[in-house]
C-alpha cells in the first residue's frame, strides 16, 4: 500500500506598483518614459470614453451602455503587449479593449448605439466582434490560436472574459483544448469580484481563478488588475512565451468594477458602499500618476492637458457620431449569408418594395 | 382580486407555489438578493431562504443539467434563465434527456422542471436578449412549451406549469411585462397547458398569435375598426398546441393569418398551417397567411422595427387574405 504526495502546487500574485504609486523596479515590465506615458495618456482616454458613453446613455443617445470603470488598466495594460495582427476576442465589457486596440471610437459609439456597423473590425487589426453570450468566445480563441500554430505563422490570440464566464462548460472545454494543443493563447479573466449580483465567492469554490491552470497542465496566475505595471507584465511574458510555441496562459486581474453592472443595473442592491470606496482607494490611474510623478513624467500641466485633449478626441468621435447616416434598413439582410436565399429575397421584397 | 403586471404575476404564482409545497425551488443567476434582472423574484429570497431560493454560477447548461438531477429526485425546480437567448446552452439537456427521462426509464423517473425565461425583441435591447426561439423548443418531444400573454394566464399557467408532471418552457413576453395591468386572483387557479384562449369571436377572419403579438394584434383589430370580424386566438401553449380550437375557428371563418415574432421558415405558424391543411383545407376561401420576422439574426436596436412585425404587417396580411 503506498500513499504518498503526488504533486504539489503554488499559485503566484503579482503586483509591482502598489496604491501609494511606489513600484519593485526589479519586476518592471520592459517599458521606456515614452511607453509609459502612451500607457497613461490610454488609460485616460478609455476612462474619458466611459464616462461620456455612460453619460450618453442617460441622455438617450445611446442604448444599453456596458461601463468599465476600474477595469481600465486589465484592458490596457494587456493590450499593449499585443501586436496588431495577434486575434483578441473580447467581449461586452471590453470597449476599453477595444479603443486600446485601434477600433475607432466611432465605431464603438455606433455599437452602442444600436448599429451593428459599429462591429466590423478595422482591416488592419484583428478584433474579433464582442460577444454578448458570457464565456462563448473562449474557444474561439483557442481555435485562433491554433490554427496559427497549424499554419505556421508566429501570431498569438488573446481572450478576455469575467470571473462568472470561468462557470461556463466553453471555458473549461476551452482551456482544456489549449493544454491538450499546446496553443498560442492567453486567457484574460477580469476578476471584477462579481457577476452582476452575484459574488466571487459564489461562482467558484477555488480560492483563485488562476489556479484553475493547473488542473488544464499549463500556468495560472493572479496580477493586481489595477496595478497596470503588473498585468503588463504578465501579459508580455504569457505572449512571448506563446510566440515562443511554449502553450498557453492564464492570467487573472483581480479587480473591480467601480461602477454598475450596466445602464440597467442598481448595484447598491447587492453590495455597499464602503466596498466600493475600500476599491476606489486602489484606483489603476491614480496610483499611475504617482508613480509618474515621482519618475517626473507627470505634473499639473502634463495631466490637465492630457484630460483635456482625451475629451477632445472623444468629443469629436461623438459628433462623427452623431452625423451618421443611419443604416440601410435592408442591411438586416445583406450579410446573412454570401448569397441571399430565395425566401430571404421574397421577404426583403415584401418588407421593402424593391 | 389584486391588480399585477406579467412580472408581477410570475412573482405571485412562484410565491404561492413555493408556499404550498416545499419541494418547490427557485434557482438561476440573480435570483437571489437581486430578485433577478427583470425583478421576478423580488423578495422571494428573503422569504423563503437561500436553500429554496438559490443564486447559481453563471452555467445554463449547468442550471438547466442540475434541475433535470433534482426532478428526478423529487424536488420541483423552477430554473431562471436571463434571457431566452441564453437557453441554447442547455438544448442538449433538454433534448437528450428532459424530454426523455420519462420514456427511457419506462415512467420510473420524470422530469416534472420548469424553465422560465424572458423573450422577445421590441424593446431595443442587447443582441441575443430578444430572441424568439419557441419552433426550437417545440421540435423536442416530451418538453412542453407555455407562452402567457397576460397577467391573468401568466399566473395560472405557471401553476399548472409548475404542477405538471413533465419539463415545461415557460417563455415569459419581456416587451409587456409591465404593459399590461390586470385584476388577478390571489388564491390557487389554473390555466390549463394545451388549450388556446379565444380572445374574441368573429366570423370573417382568424387570427392566431401568442406571448406579446397578441396585444399587437388587438392593436391591429382596433384599427381595422370592425371592417371584418376578426377571431382572436392566443394560442397559450406552443407544445402541445390546441388544434381543436384553431380547426372549429377556421372551419368557422375560412381565413385564417398566424402573426408571430420568430423568424418565418420554420416559424410555428409552419406547423399550424400544416395542421389546418390536414383538417380544414376544405373550408378555407384563402391561403392562410404568416406576418412574420424575415430570415436573419434579430437586429441591434437601429433596425429592430424594420424586422418585428408591427400592427400594420398584421393589417396587410389580413386585408391579402381577405381580398384574396
Ligand atoms: C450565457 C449568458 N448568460 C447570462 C447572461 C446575462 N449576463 C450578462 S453579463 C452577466 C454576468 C457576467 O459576469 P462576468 O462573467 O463575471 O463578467 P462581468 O459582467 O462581471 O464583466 C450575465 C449573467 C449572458 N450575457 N450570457
Amino acid at each position: 500500500m503506498v500513499k504518498r504526495v503526488l504533486k504539489e502546487f503554488k499559485v503566484e500574485y503579482l503586483q509591482v506598483l502598489d496604491e501609494n504609486g511606489n513600484c519593485d523596479e526589479s519586476l518592471m515590465p520592459k517599458l521606456s518614459n515614452e511607453e509609459i506615458k502612451k500607457i497613461y495618456e490610454m488609460l485616460v482616454l478609455v476612462r474619458v470614453f466611459d464616462q461620456k458613453a455612460f453619460n450618453m446613455q442617460r441622455q438617450g443617445r445611446l442604448g444599453t451602455y456596458i461601463q468599465f470603470k476600474g477595469q481600465e488598466a486589465c484592458q490596457v495594460g494587456s493590450a499593449i503587449a499585443l501586436e496588431d495582427k495577434d486575434f483578441v476576442f473580447p467581449m461586452y465589457r471590453n470597449s476599453g479593449l477595444l479603443i486600446a486596440r485601434k477600433h475607432p471610437i466611432v465605431q464603438v459609439l455606433q455599437y452602442w448605439g444600436g448599429d451593428e456597423r459599429g462591429l466590423r473590425s478595422p482591416e488592419n487589426v484583428n478584433n474579433f466582434p464582442i460577444a454578448i453570450p458570457v464565456g462563448t468566445q473562449v474557444p474561439h480563441a483557442v481555435g485562433a490560436g491554433w490554427a496559427t500554430k497549424l499554419k505556421g505563422i508566429k501570431q498569438v490570440s488573446a481572450v478576455y472574459f469575467g470571473d462568472g464566464a470561468t462557470s461556463k462548460g466553453d471555458f473549461h472545454e476551452a482551456m482544456n483544448f489549449a493544454g491538450v494543443f499546446n496553443v498560442p493563447v492567453v486567457f484574460i479573466c477580469e476578476n471584477n469580484q462579481f457577476a452582476i449580483s452575484v459574488p466571487r465567492k459564489k461562482q467558484t469554490h477555488s480560492e483563485t481563478i488562476a489556479q484553475k491552470a493547473i488542473a488544464y497542465g499549463f500556468e495560472g496566475i493572479q496580477v493586481d488588475g489595477m496595478d497596470v505595471f503588473a498585468v503588463c507584465k504578465a501579459m508580455k511574458d504569457a505572449v512571448e512565451k506563446a510566440r515562443n510555441g511554449k502553450g498557453p496562459t492564464l492570467i487573472e486581474c483581480f479587480t473591480y468594477r467601480m461602477c454598475d453592472h450596466s445602464t440597467s443595473d442598481d448595484a447598491s442592491k447587492y453590495r455597499t458602499k464602503e466596498e466600493l470606496e475600500e476599491w476606489a482607494k486602489k484606483d489603476p490611474i491614480e496610483r499611475l500618476e504617482k508613480y509618474m510623478r515621482k519618475k517626473n513624467l507627470l505634473d499639473d500641466a502634463y495631466k490637465e492637458n492630457i484630460l483635456s485633449k482625451s475629451k477632445d478626441i472623444v468629443e469629436k468621435a461623438v459628433t462623427e457620431f452623431e452625423k451618421m447616416p443611419a443604416p440601410d434598413p435592408k442591411d438586416i439582410f445583406r450579410y446573412v449569408f454570401a448569397e441571399m436565399t430565395q425566401q430571404q429575397k421574397e421577404e426583403m421584397k415584401e418588407l421593402f418594395g424593391n | 382580486m389584486v391588480v399585477a403586471t406579467i412580472v408581477q404575476a410570475v412573482t405571485m404564482g412562484l410565491r404561492q407555489e413555493l408556499a404550498r409545497d416545499n419541494n418547490v425551488v427557485v434557482l438561476g443567476e440573480d435570483v437571489g438578493i437581486n430578485g433577478g434582472v427583470f425583478r421576478a423574484t423580488d423578495g422571494l429570497q428573503k422569504e423563503f431562504g437561500p436553500e429554496r431560493v438559490i443564486d447559481t454560477p453563471l452555467a445554463e447548461l449547468g442550471i438547466v443539467g442540475v434541475s433535470i438531477g433534482m426532478a428526478v429526485n423529487g424536488l420541483k425546480p423552477v430554473a431562471e434563465i436571463q434571457f431566452s437567448g441564453f437557453l441554447y446552452a442547455a438544448f442538449d439537456q433538454l433534448l437528450s434527456h428532459a424530454g426523455r427521462i420519462r420514456m427511457r426509464s419506462r415512467g420510473r423517473y420524470t422530469c416534472p422542471i420548469v424553465v422560465r425565461t424572458p423573450y422577445g425583441g421590441g424593446i431595443k435591447a442587447l443582441e441575443l436578449h430578444c430572441e424568439s426561439g419557441e419552433a426550437l423548443f417545440s421540435h423536442i418531444p416530451g418538453l412542453k412549451m407555455v407562452i402567457p400573454s397576460n397577467p391573468y394566464d401568466t399566473k395560472g399557467l405557471l401553476a399548472a406549469a409548475i404542477q405538471d408532471p413533465d419539463p415545461v418552457i415557460f417563455y415569459e413576453p419581456m416587451r409587456i411585462y409591465r404593459a399590461i395591468k390586470q385584476d388577478i386572483p390571489e388564491k390557487e387557479y389554473f390555466v390549463p397547458i394545451g388549450k388556446a384562449n379565444v380572445v374574441q369571436e368573429g366570423d370573417d377572419l382568424t387570427l392566431i398569435a401568442w406571448g406579446a403579438m397578441v396585444k399587437t394584434c388587438q392593436d391591429a383589430i382596433e384599427k381595422l375598426n370592425n371592417k371584418y370580424s376578426i377571431e382572436l386566438i392566443d394560442l397559450r401553449t406552443i407544445n402541445p398546441y390546441d388544434a381543436e380550437t384553431i380547426i372549429n375557428s377556421v372551419r368557422k371563418t375560412g381565413r385564417c393569418v398566424i402573426a408571430h415574432e420568430a423568424i418565418r421558415t420554420s416559424g410555428f405558424a409552419a406547423e399550424l398551417i400544416a395542421a389546418i391543411n390536414e383538417k380544414a383545407l376544405l373550408s378555407l376561401e384563402a391561403p392562410v397567411a404568416r406576418v412574420t420576422s424575415p430570415d436573419v439574426p434579430f437586429p441591434m436596436a437601429k433596425l429592430e422595427s424594420y424586422f418585428l412585425p408591427d400592427v400594420n404587417r398584421i393589417l396587410k396580411g389580413i386585408e391579402k387574405v381577405m381580398i384574396f
